[in-house]
Formats: C-alpha cells, sequence, structure tokens
C-alpha cells in the first residue's frame, strides 16, 4: 500500500482575520482519516505557524499536506522576500513583525521553533527576492 | 471540573458554550499566540486578553477546553459566532489574568 492522499490549499495573503483557515481544515480531514490524535496536533499546529507566516511575511502562498501510510508531510511555498538569515530567523524570540501584527498577538519569533519542534524533520529552502518553500515531516 | 460549571461560578460569564460538557484539565495564560500554541496542552482553559478572530484558530489547534478572556475583555465582533460554530467555548471574566486564573486553579 503506497497509495497518498493530498490536500491543497491557497493561503490568501490579505486576510489576517482569516488566516488559519488551512489549517483548521487540515485538522478536521486528519480526524476524519482517523489519524492518531497526537499526530494531527502536531501537523496542524506546525502548518499553522507556517501558514500564518506565509500570510503575515510572504503575502500568502500555497499549502499542501501529503498523508502516506506511517507520516504526513507539509509543503508550504510562497514568492515571498525570502529569509536572509535563516539561523537567525529560527532563533526563538527572533521577529521582524510589524506593530500592526503584533498587536494582534503574532511576532513572539516562536513561529519557526515551533515548527521545527513539532515535527520530526524540516527543510527550508529560501531565496532572497524569490521565495520560500519549507517541508515538514511528522512520522506517526 | 466542566466548562459548564466554570461559567456559573460567580465572576464568569458564558459568551458561547457549544461543548459545555468538555472537561477542563489545567491551564495555561498567554497573549502571544505561538507562544500559546508551543506551551499549551490539550483539554486546558486558556486564560488570554487577545480578542480578535486569531484565537479561535488557536484555541481549535490547540484542542484547549476554553478560551477564557479575562480583565473584562469582550471578543471582537463575528469571533463569538466563529467560535460557536466551531464547537469552541468561551467564557469572559472581569478579573484581571493571575485572579482568573488563580480562581480556575482552586475549582478543577
Ligand atoms: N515565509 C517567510 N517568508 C519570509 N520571511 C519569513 C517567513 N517565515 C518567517 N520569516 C522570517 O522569520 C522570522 C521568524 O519567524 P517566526 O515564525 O519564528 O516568528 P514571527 O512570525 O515573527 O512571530 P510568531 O511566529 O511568534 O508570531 C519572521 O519574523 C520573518 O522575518
Ligand atoms: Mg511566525
Amino acid at each position: 500500500m503506497n497509495e497518498s492522499i493530498r490536500f491543497t490549499f491557497n493561503v490568501d495573503g490579505s486576510n489576517f482575520t482569516t488566516a488559519g483557515q488551512a489549517s483548521v481544515q487540515v485538522k478536521k480531514n486528519l480526524r476524519e482519516l482517523g489519524i492518531p490524535p497526537e499526530a494531527i496536533r502536531r501537523v496542524s499546529i506546525a502548518m499553522y505557524e507556517g501558514e500564518i507566516n506565509m500570510v503575515i511575511h510572504a503575502h500568502g502562498g500555497t499549502a499542501e499536506v501529503i498523508v502516506y501510510e506511517d507520516k504526513i508531510v507539509i509543503v508550504l511555498s510562497d514568492r515571498g522576500p525570502g529569509i536572509p538569515n535563516v539561523e537567525l530567523a529560527m532563533k526563538e524570540g527572533y521577529s521582524t513583525a510589524p506593530d500592526n501584527i503584533r498587536s494582534l498577538g503574532f511576532g513572539a519569533g516562536m513561529g519557526l521553533p515551533n515548527m521545527k519542534r513539532y515535527t520530526d524533520d524540516m527543510k527550508i529552502d529560501t531565496e532572497i527576492g524569490v521565495g520560500t518553500t519549507i517541508t515538514m515531516t511528522v512520522n506517526f | 471540573m466542566t466548562v459548564k460549571e466554570l461559567s456559573e461560578t460567580p465572576g464568569f460569564k458564558a459568551i458561547c458554550l457549544p461543548d459545555p460538557e468538555r472537561r477542563i484539565e489545567g491551564g495555561y495564560c498567554g497573549d502571544l499566540l505561538s507562544w500559546v500554541m508551543g506551551r499549551a496542552k490539550a483539554s486546558q482553559a486558556w486564560v488570554t486578553i487577545m480578542s480578535n478572530m486569531n484565537i479561535a484558530a488557536v484555541a481549535t489547534l490547540c484542542d484547549t477546553a476554553v478560551i477564557v478572556l479575562s480583565e473584562g475583555v469582550q471578543p471582537d465582533s463575528g469571533v463569538a459566532e466563529t467560535a460557536d460554530s466551531r464547537g469552541i467555548n468561551l467564557i469572559s471574566t472581569d478579573m484581571p489574568t493571575f485572579e482568573a486564573a488563580a480562581a480556575i486553579s482552586k475549582l478543577i
């Protein structure tokens, strides 16, 4: 059985209030598939952080979730500004979020660290002026 | 205790309770959303002063038992409706965050 199930989403980069919809939908879909709750929690939280980052820092993008027999792969792609210094961006507390975004509760600089913590593998491909693709894997 | 029981405790008021029998197991206080995403556990009461729409998504993904808006904060327009439709319990209190958390801690 090498069948995989794939969900794809467009992430709207212009609306902070509806941001996170794709992750909420994925949580629902994974529940219906009978994926273990702890894996669902890890996938949906990591994806939410990435989805929000695409909205806040990269004018939106696309999200793809691929469900395999024993793992879930999340691919988040945007054509935003890219991340100049990935090592710095991965540090807890580092954030370039503007004030209007901070007033909504974002900008703690914990998103990328959370994504790393909640997943078994995380890869960041980024190029200045071209965009960022983040691939995360959760095994279960 | 259940979320409904908390909502009936003096000082706390239900805004919407789509899942009233949900049990509260511990709590978490925080307003920085990705901090909450990283630390809050499932079935906790989440005490916060953040009132915008994003709290509904955070509560859904963290699987918190209830959002408790402290310090007399009211939800932004549309938040209660969204929470209700997604099965997220929402309670408000005029108590400061510390006192709200202490009260919840004593009750559970
Ligand atoms: N998709 C992206 N495109 C461009 N820059 C990004 C992207 N994702 C993250 N960054 C950069 O990395 C920094 C750290 O991201 P991280 O998610 O950890 O924190 P944050 O989004 O600023 O705040 P928080 O996630 O705690 O609300 C961001 O402030 C931003 O500068
Ligand atoms: Mg972030």
